[in-house]
């Protein structure tokens, strides 16, 4: 008998299985964007046909971090940054895990920045949800990598020299195979792009506009919006890297002057995913891991096999 | 003299072979029924620069290096020379033969190359061959290793020239070396090990005393270094995942199993750093697979916020720390005990990890086993120390030894049926996997894997309540603190409880006026000391302590209540471990001193043997130029 019998059940689900029976209540200001992840989030769930107990969010430190306190499934919330590598080692030991990593943009763009290009190189089977609100939220309010140049905060008061970061272009040469950006503002995007960032096989890349009232009074509410694959104005193949990697640049550019482009900017179907590519080579077993653990027959192999070349 | 051991030092370029004929030569005098110990001395530097490896053999069991040696084969740094303008790189050349003689004991043998030494550019080499009685063979190595293959093969026409001097026999050496080297290259290699061992019986007339010595096994062994020990403790607890970033000389351990992990059916990553490795070891345990991460100082450094992470979230997770000189890169390629205080104390908040510290290459191999399943059970990091000297040592073992079951519990985890009975909370389905109520009274509460049915939680780094949501009421707070911190002494009673598996080694008589107290690598050196200092007539016994975190409070205080004074030997500068026993135990300052090393090289015994004479004599002056005696609080 497996170990893991939510892995793989099929049945309908409910949104609100993942709403936690304790602590109903997010600590997040009013009018957060946060709220905005979290609905689409429960929304996309029953799309994809993933149970709760089959659901592993982990994710980092910040007002965003604490997504998980707010959504019913095993959830680890980890240190500043490294949401990544903890996610990834789990879905490594477990793939049937359905593994969702999320934090904020200083977690993930700034301290964390090391671990996202490594991870969207390696091309993790995994969604990763970064909540984009250009502001330090939880430390309240300092500079973060997507501020705008010229942003003033209580660490940058003359505003920032930076040039923000350019998340999706960043994303797209670090490896990613799939990338998009939605927005709080636009719940049925954002449910429709975070169900197809799961069921992409590959590292998916969600660059989640969300805004911070309390501490960027400036802060965009990102309205209107346009959907780049709704509109007409806009006609790429998001399959080409090319044409994806022009459209990002256009996306960066004209969010700081109030236009903010969002949709699937790239998706690339043919890559396999790291796991793919290390059972490929031999470097990863095909079955689970971590089901070896409750197999009574499994034959442990020993060290003493080793020791011919010892004598 | 005749001596009953030899203690052969091959000497040459990093990069020449050195390593892989030296193995072959030790497994060689390991199969002709000797104890062998085996110590590698390095530069930072990855071709050329003066190194070199010592093979000490016995008839009765070795466990450190010993003092000096009794047989240099000196071969020339070929990286030494530039080859542009056929010019040397200072005196790289000659170092081989040049660096080596002051530890050369008296009556000793050296064998240099003429190929590539000029005698005449060592000084006084015949007035200190004269004086000490050395028997000095100056021989064309280069010039054999050419004709018959090619140069890099002057290591086999030196072993033929040893084997000779020696008068042993050369079967062993054939077989090792047919098992180990491809067709191509093997006949010329057996061609000239037969020449140059033919050339010496035939050209030169021996009036050496040294001989190998001989000796016999009763049970297959083993050449096994404190490396292979970790790594094949690791696989054998059932631990199959492993991720890290190289740093030496935590690297040996890292390439041992990702060279084994995927034909043991795991998984090894090379991540981006170390806080990265850290944190993918506890992804990889949390869904449930034993997992272990580790470093070098500085890359541990790194990795102290994953490991508080660790403790907070109770993830059971093997850290493996590999000292080496320090702070900061140090000296890379040099032990020293010197981060002691680093990994009980590092990360933030109240410490409640295990710390072990073993000694040889077969109890590296016991104590990881035991940091698996103690970490398992107790639902908290273990972290193993090892340092540069020990990582690289080898040191035979009977095969037997290794023949153990493997262990792949998982320790305090619940199944799927278990789950259904479990605490949950009322109102929702969480599963309370910090559950307030302690069913062993032992501090640990069984956690569940993501993918459980029924089982989900959520887990944090920050304090939490039941369910795992953060939490700051204060009387949950102190609840589970108390909880987590328990652990440790359940561990303790645990590992007290049962004597027989004490990691403390004593050695030295039961009885005895006088103690010495040493930690981790530096036991092997305390280990001959202590048996020469009682031969001189000194009433001592020692004890090598493994157990860092929990301390081994009663075994320590017995110890020490039952001697007058004790030496405390460790390769540091700040008297690290004899600071941790003061701290644990409360009192015996005023019995303590330290003999301290931190010159990048381990002990030999006879620094401990003089540093404990003057010790007891009241002394303070350190017994040689590169160690240090700190007296006694209130002395
Ligand atoms: C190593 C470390 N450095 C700093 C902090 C303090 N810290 C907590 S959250 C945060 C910034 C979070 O910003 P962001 O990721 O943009 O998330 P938001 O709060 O805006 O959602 C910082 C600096 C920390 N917890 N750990
Ligand atoms: S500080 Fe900003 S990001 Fe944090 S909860 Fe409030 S509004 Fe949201």
């Amino acid at each position: 008998m497996s170990a893991f019998n939510a892995i793989g059940e099929e049945r309908e689900i409910d949104r609100e299985e993942f709403t936690p029976g304790i602590e109903p209540q997010p600590t997040w200001c009013p009018g957060c964007g946060d709220f905005g992840v979290l609905k689409a989030l429960k929304q996309a769930m029953p799309e994809v046909g993933r149970t709760p107990d089959e659901t592993l969010l982990v994710t980092g430190i910040g007002c965003s971090g604490k997504l998980n306190s707010y959504f019913e499934s095993y959830g680890f919330h980890t240190i500043h940054g490294r949401s990544l590598p903890v996610a990834r080692a789990a879905k490594l030991a477990n793939p049937g895990l359905e593994v969702i990593a999320a934090g904020g943009d200083g977690d993930g763009y700034g301290i964390g920045g090391n671990h996202f290009m490594h991870t969207a190189r390696e091309n993790h089977d995994m969604t990763y949800i970064v909540f984009n609100n250009e502001i330090f939220g939880l430390t309240k309010g300092q500079t973060s990598p997507t501020s705008p140049k010229g942003h003033k905060s209580k660490t940058q008061p003359s505003g920032s020299a930076k040039d923000p970061i350019r998340p999706l272009s960043l994303s797209l040469t670090s490896g990613a195979s799939y990338i998009a950006r939605t927005a709080a503002v636009n719940p049925n995007q954002a449910k429709q792009i975070l169900a197809e960032a799961m069921e992409h096989d590959g590292f998916a890349h969600v660059d989640f506009l969300t805004q911070c009232p309390t501490w960027n009074k400036d802060a965009k509410q990102y309205v209107p919006y346009i959907d780049v694959q709704e509109s007409e104005d806009y006609d790429f193949d998001v399959h080409d890297r090319d044409e994806a990697a022009a459209m990002m640049r256009e996306a960066e550019d004209s969010l700081n002057e109030g236009t903010v482009l969002t949709g699937r900017f790239y998706a690339d179907d043919e890559r396999p995913s790291y796991q793919e590519e290390k059972i490929a080579i031999g470097e990863m077993p095909e079955e689970p891991l971590a089901e070896r653990y409750f197999d009574d027959d499994y034959e442990w192999e020993r060290s003493a096999d080793l020791l011919d070349r010892h004598k | 003299m005749a001596e009953n051991e030899l203690i052969w030092r091959i000497a040459g370029g990093s990069g020449d072979g050195i390593d892989s004929t030296s193995q072959n030569f030790a497994k060689a005098l390991m199969r002709s029924g000797l104890n062998v110990f085996t110590h590698r001395h390095y530069p930072s530097r990855i071709r050329g620069g003066h190194t070199y490896v010592e093979i000490r053999a016995k008839d009765e069991s070795v466990n450190s290096r010993g003092d000096g040696y009794n047989f240099l084969l000196a071969l020339g740094d070929s990286f030494a020379r530039n080859p542009k303008e056929g010019a040397y790189y200072g005196d790289e050349e000659v170092k081989p033969l040049t660096e080596n003689l002051d530890d050369l004991r008296e009556g000793g043998i050296i064998v240099y190359d003429t190929g590539l030494i000029d005698p005449d550019d060592v000084p006084d080499l015949d007035e200190r061959a004269e004086e000490n009685n050395w028997h000095v063979f100056g021989i064309d190595l280069r010039s054999m290793a050419r004709e018959h293959g090619r140069e890099v093969m002057r290591n086999t026409a030196g072993i033929g020239v040893t084997a000779a001097l020696l008068d042993m026999d050369l079967d062993e050496m054939e077989n090792l070396m047919e098992s180990a080297m491809p067709e191509k290259i093997l006949e010329p290699n057996l061609t000239i090990l037969h020449e140059a061992y033919e050339m010496m019986q035939e050209e030169y007339e021996f009036d050496h005393e040294l001989r190998v010595p001989q000796g016999e096994h009763e049970e297959d062994q083993v050449l096994i270094s404190g490396s292979n020990g970790v790594a094949y403790g690791a696989l054998d607890e059932g631990c199959r995942f492993i991720a890290g970033y190289p740093m030496t000389p935590w690297t040996d351990v890292f390439t041992i199993m990702s060279q084994h992990l995927p034909e043991f059916g795991g998984i090894s990553e090379q991540v981006e750093d170390e806080i990265a490795a850290a944190a993918l070891a506890l992804g990889a345990s949390h869904a449930g697979v034993k997992a272990m991460s580790g470093s070098s100082g500085g890359g541990f450094a790194l990795m102290s916020e994953p490991l508080g992470l660790a403790e907070m979230s109770e993830t059971p997770i093997v850290l493996v720390e590999a000292m080496r000189a320090g702070p900061s890169t140090g000296l890379p390629t040099k032990p020293e005990q010197g981060d002691l205080e680093h990994v009980l104390y590092s990360s933030q908040g109240d410490s409640n990890r295990l710390v072990f510290a073993p000694s040889t290459p077969s109890e590296a191999y016991d104590q990881t086993r035991k940091a698996f399943e103690l970490a398992y059970e107790y639902q908290m990091p273990a972290i193993v120390v090892i340092d540069q000297k020990l990582s690289g040592e080898n040191e035979n073992v009977p095969e037997s030894f290794f023949d153990r079951e493997p262990n792949p519990d998982l320790g305090s985890v619940l199944t799927e049926e278990e789950l259904e009975d479990a605490p949950h909370d009322p109102s929702g389905g969480t599963f309370n996997r910090f559950s307030h109520d302690d069913p062993e009274d032992d501090g640990v509460r069984p956690r569940s894997l993501p993918g459980q049915k029924g089982g989900r939680f959520l887990v944090t780094g920050n304090e939490h309540n039941e369910a795992g949501h953060i939490e700051e009421d204060p009387d949950n707070r102190v609840i589970q603190m108390d909880l987590r911190m328990k652990k440790l002494e359940s561990v303790r009673s645990e590992l007290d409880s049962d004597p027989e598996s004490s990691h403390q080694t004593y050695f030295g008589p039961d009885e005895a006026d006088y103690g010495i107290v040493t930690w981790g690598s530096s036991q092997g050196a305390v280990e001959e000391a202590v048996d020469r200092l009682n031969d001189d007539g000194h009433s001592v016994k020692a004890v090598g302590v493994s157990d860092l975190m929990p301390y081994p409070e009663e075994e320590m205080t017995a110890f020490l209540e039952s001697v007058d004074e004790a030496l405390v030997v460790e390769m540091n500068a700040t008297a690290q471990f004899r600071g941790l026993t003061q701290k644990e135990l409360g009192q015996f300052g005023e019995k303590l001193t330290s003999l301290l090393k931190y010159d990048g090289n381990p002990f030999e015994p006879a620094e401990i043997v003089e540093g404990f004479e003057l010790q007891i004599n009241g002394g303070t002056d350190a017994p040689s130029a590169n160690t240090r005696l700190e007296p006694a609080i209130g002395d």
